[in-house]
C-alpha cells in the first residue's frame, strides 16, 4: 500500500444542513455501541450474583450511587431509543416509510415513544409514580 | 464468514455476480435483522425484569434466576443482545479503521470480547440456576 500524504478534507459535517434522519441513524449507531458497552452492566449483575450476597452487595451499591444511576440511566434511554428506532429500520426493510414525510413522521414518534418509555421506567423510581 | 453460508441467502444472479466490493454479507445482514426482531420481545421482558430488580435482594434474584423458564429468557435476551451487538460494532471497526492490520486486530480482539462475556454470562447463569 503507498504511503498516504496528508490531504486536506473538504468541509462536511460543518456545511452540509442537518436533518433529523442523519442525526437519528448516527445516533442509533452511537446507542448500539453504548449499549454494547454496557452490557457489561448486566454481566457484573450476574458474575455478581453468582459469587455470593457480599459481591452482589457491591453492585447495588454501586447501582444506587449516583455515577451508577447516572450510568444506568443513559443505558436505558440508548436501549429506548435503539430499540423504537431499530423497529423503524425493521419497517424500512419491507420497504415502507420512506417518503420524507414518512421517514420524519416516524421519526419524531420514535423520539416521543423513547422520552414516554424512559419517563414510565424511571418516574416510579425516582419520583414515586 | 464463509461465503457458502453466504450463498444459501444470495438470489442466484448476485451468487454468480459475487455482488457488491466484498463479494459477501448478505448472511450478515440478515442475521442482524434476524436476531434484532427476536430481541425485541426478549429485550421487553429483561426491561421489565431489570426493573423489579432493586426491590429484591440477593436471595431473591438467585430465586428469580434459579426458574428455569427466567434462567432461559436471561440467557437468549443476553446472548441474542450480545451477538448483535458483536455484529454491529463490526459494521462500526469496519467503516471508521480504516488501517487494514489495524482492523483485522480490533475486529479479532472485539469479537473475541463478545465471546468472553457471553461464556461469562452463560457460566454465572448455569451457576445460579442449577
Amino acid at each position: 500500500m503507498a504511503e498516504k500524504t496528508a490531504r486536506p478534507l473538504s468541509p462536511h459535517l460543518q456545511v452540509y444542513r442537518w436533518e433529523l434522519h442523519m442525526l437519528m441513524s448516527i445516533l442509533h449507531r452511537a446507542s448500539g455501541a453504548a449499549l454494547a458497552l454496557g452490557t457489561l452492566l448486566a454481566l457484573w449483575m450476574l458474575l455478581s450474583a453468582a459469587i455470593g450476597p457480599e459481591a452482589y452487595g457491591h453492585f447495588t451499591t454501586f447501582c444506587r450511587s449516583p455515577l451508577g444511576q447516572f450510568m444506568l440511566f443513559g443505558w436505558s434511554v440508548a436501549l429506548f431509543y435503539h430499540l423504537c428506532n431499530g423497529v423503524r429500520h425493521l419497517i424500512w426493510d419491507t420497504v415502507h416509510l420512506f417518503e420524507i414525510r414518512n421517514a420524519y413522521l416516524s421519526g419524531l414518534l420514535v423520539l416521543g415513544l423513547t422520552a414516554f418509555l424512559t419517563a414510565l421506567l424511571w418516574g416510579p423510581l425516582w419520583f414515586g409514580w | 464468514m464463509s461465503s457458502k453460508m453466504n450463498e444459501k441467502y444470495q438470489s442466484p444472479l448476485a451468487r454468480a455476480r459475487g455482488m457488491g466490493s466484498a463479494g459477501e454479507g448478505v448472511s450478515h445482514w440478515l442475521k442482524e435483522r434476524i436476531i434484532a426482531a427476536a430481541l425485541i420481545p426478549l429485550t421487553l421482558w429483561f426491561i421489565w425484569t431489570v426493573a423489579h430488580m432493586p426491590s429484591w435482594d440477593h436471595a431473591g434474584v438467585m430465586i428469580f434466576l434459579s426458574n428455569p423458564v427466567n434462567a432461559v429468557l436471561m440467557l437468549l435476551a443476553l446472548g441474542g443482545s450480545l451477538y448483535h451487538g458483536a455484529l454491529g460494532v463490526q459494521v462500526i471497526v469496519e467503516d471508521y479503521v480504516h488501517n487494514e492490520a489495524l482492523r483485522f486486530i480490533t475486529l479479532m480482539v472485539l469479537n473475541l470480547l463478545f465471546l468472553a462475556v457471553s461464556v461469562a454470562c452463560i457460566f454465572s447463569l448455569l451457576k445460579i440456576a442449577l
